[in-house]
């Protein structure tokens, strides 16, 4: 992990509430795909976490929704503004575990990391398939940068409105043989995907954190490999090692 | 060339800067990423007798210049800090360290007071009888002057290391604990442990933390926290550790004016890692800006 001032290049809407920025400085702390960097912003007290969807001579771009004040805020920065970032934060995916032909299945905000985590893949010379899920068409993005790098992209719309009608899972059959799964979404997709896929695979998840480099211990999980932290020991978990909570 | 220097309880520190636990982990973390020898010393993560996953998730909030957190004292157990976490920080950290503790029964604090008291690594032992997080136990012993008292006296008998009590600011009267807790054997008194608070998340209907209630730490408790510090100096003579909101180099003058022997710096770690080293590289100049050669001489210098 390093301190990094990163200054804003573009910042601009992509889908509905989702903007796509992107920011240049140094990122050498940034080792993996599905990493993340961690944003102070002016007036809010703890910073903001998100994954590295692409990495590029020094470019990072990040994609974010607008779902409270603090990514509000974010929408409202114009290119020029100096932003005081943790980066190289988390685990990240590990490529090597892939075989020839992986599985990307990512979920609305699960989405970005999968792309950086692509490009590594397919530049090892594997062939990827992406799952996308969205609620609906306005929601998509990205669909064309997946297509240029994987070598087959499906998408899927809760209301049919794009691709495939349905959630990613209803995807499974059509995605065809696969020899590993990466996944980011939210926990339910997460959960879906751990009972229906037949290899083994990566999580990344998603939980409030405090500090986002293992110090508060806010975050914390419990594996089947003891309590973690998804900031510093995840937010990539093998699925092996996944414990679900029970419903309370 | 200004002094930095302060004595908490016969032990000299070289800065009165003190990452609060609960923030720092036990240390190793944070080596990767500075020197922490240049810290006065730190105080660990709070440590039971047995390993503690914590509260469940969400168990973090932000709140007005703040945040809550719920976590619940998560740690591997005092077996584990010995065996484990004490020799990895060993390699990184060469100074005495303070060994937060708490427990859910009186017997439980004598039990890890009583094994951390043979460890060379450990300088102090702070009791934390204020975590506002677990049931049942931490906070409850914090509340009335009698309970504190009882907790001290029962620690004190097994412990020869200089022994600090950490308070809670969700009491009427702290400085009436403060002096129970001195009455009973205690070296020091460390505060403020976190204000308790809540948010509610206006979709759900409901509480944002999955504890629903948690603890209130960061800029917005300052001014109590430098309050309570100033309270509690006019009712002691042993040294207090002033901590709650402590972000700035002007922040730890006040805190030490309004009596504090050595400062606590506990949520600002989590958002700048670095800061505990940058407030304390700042110190000299600042010191030269307000007219101090010897940092020790305004401790309770408000009064």
């Amino acid at each position: 992990m390093t301190q990094s001032d990163l200054t804003i290049l573009s910042n601009r809407e992509i889908a509905t509430s989702v903007y796509e920025m992107k920011l240049g400085g140094n990122t050498i702390s940034i080792a993996r795909p599905g990493q993340f960097i961690d944003l102070k912003l002016d007036g809010f007290f703890l910073r903001r976490p998100f994954s590295v969807c692409d990495l590029e001579n020094d470019v990072l771009t990040i994609i974010y929704k607008v779902v409270g004040r603090g990514t509000e805020h974010m929408s409202s920065l114009t290119a020029g503004s100096v932003l005081d970032a943790l980066i190289g934060l988390g685990n990240g995916y590990e490529t090597s575990t892939s075989g020839a032909s992986p599985l990307l299945i990512g979920g609305g905000a699960g989405v970005p990391p999968l792309f950086m985590l692509a490009k590594a893949l397919v530049s090892q010379g594997k062939s990827v398939t992406a799952v996308l899920g969205f609620n609906t068409a306005e929601d998509v993005f990205y669909k064309g940068e997946f297509e240029g790098i994987c070598s087959r992209v499906i998408i899927t719309t809760a209301d049919g409105s794009c691709g495939i009608r349905g959630l990613v899972t209803d995807a499974l059959t059509e995605a065809g043989d696969y020899s590993y799964v990466y996944t980011c979404g939210p926990e339910q997709m997460l959960k879906a995907v751990w009972s229906k896929i037949n290899t083994s695979g990566q999580f990344s998840f998603e939980e409030r954190m405090g500090c986002g480099f293992g110090a508060c211990m806010g975050c914390s999980c419990e594996t089947l490999c003891g309590a973690k932290r998804i900031c510093s020991d995840g937010p990539v978990l093998y699925k092996e090692e996944i414990k679900w909570p029970t419903p309370a | 060339m200004a002094d930095t220097r302060v004595t908490l309880c016969g032990i000299t520190l070289d800065n009165p800067v003190i990452p609060a636990s609960g923030t720092f982990g036990y240390g190793y973390e944070f080596a990767k990423l500075y020197d922490i020898n240049c810290l006065g010393t730190f105080s660990f993560k709070g440590t039971t007798v047995l390993p503690r996953f914590g509260n469940p998730t969400p168990r973090i909030a932000e709140t007005p210049s703040g945040m809550l957190n719920a976590v619940g004292l998560q740690n591997p157990g005092v077996d584990a800090v010995i065996s484990y976490e004490l020799p990895r920080l060993k390699e990184v950290f060469f100074k005495p360290v303070i060994a937060n503790i708490s427990g859910f029964s009186i017997d439980e604090y004598v039990q890890i007071a009583a094994v951390l008291d043979k460890e060379v690594q450990v300088g102090w032992i702070e009791l934390n009888v204020s975590c506002p997080n677990v049931h049942g136990g931490g906070a409850a012993f914090g509340t009335t002057p009698d309970s504190a008292a009882r907790v001290t006296g029962a620690v004190r008998r097994v412990t020869k290391k200089p022994l600090i009590v950490k308070l809670s600011p969700n009491v009427a009267d702290i400085a009436g604990i403060a002096k129970s807790c001195e009455c009973a054997g205690a070296d020091a008194i460390s505060l403020i442990n976190t204000l308790l608070g809540m948010r509610i998340d206006i979709k759900k209907r409901s509480p944002l933390l999955a504890n629903k209630t948690g603890g209130l730490s960061g800029r917005a408790i300052f001014p109590v926290a430098l309050r309570m510090v100033y309270q509690v100096y006019e009712a002691v003579r042993i040294p207090i550790i002033g901590m709650g909101g402590v972000a700035g180099t002007e922040d730890v003058l006040e805190m030490m004016l309004a009596g504090a022997t050595a400062v606590g710096i506990g949520s600002a770690n989590l958002v700048d890692p670095f800061i505990c080293r940058d407030i304390i590289n700042s110190l000299p100049a600042e010191m030269d800006k307000y007219g101090i050669s010897r940092l020790s001489d305004i401790i309770g210098g408000a009064h």
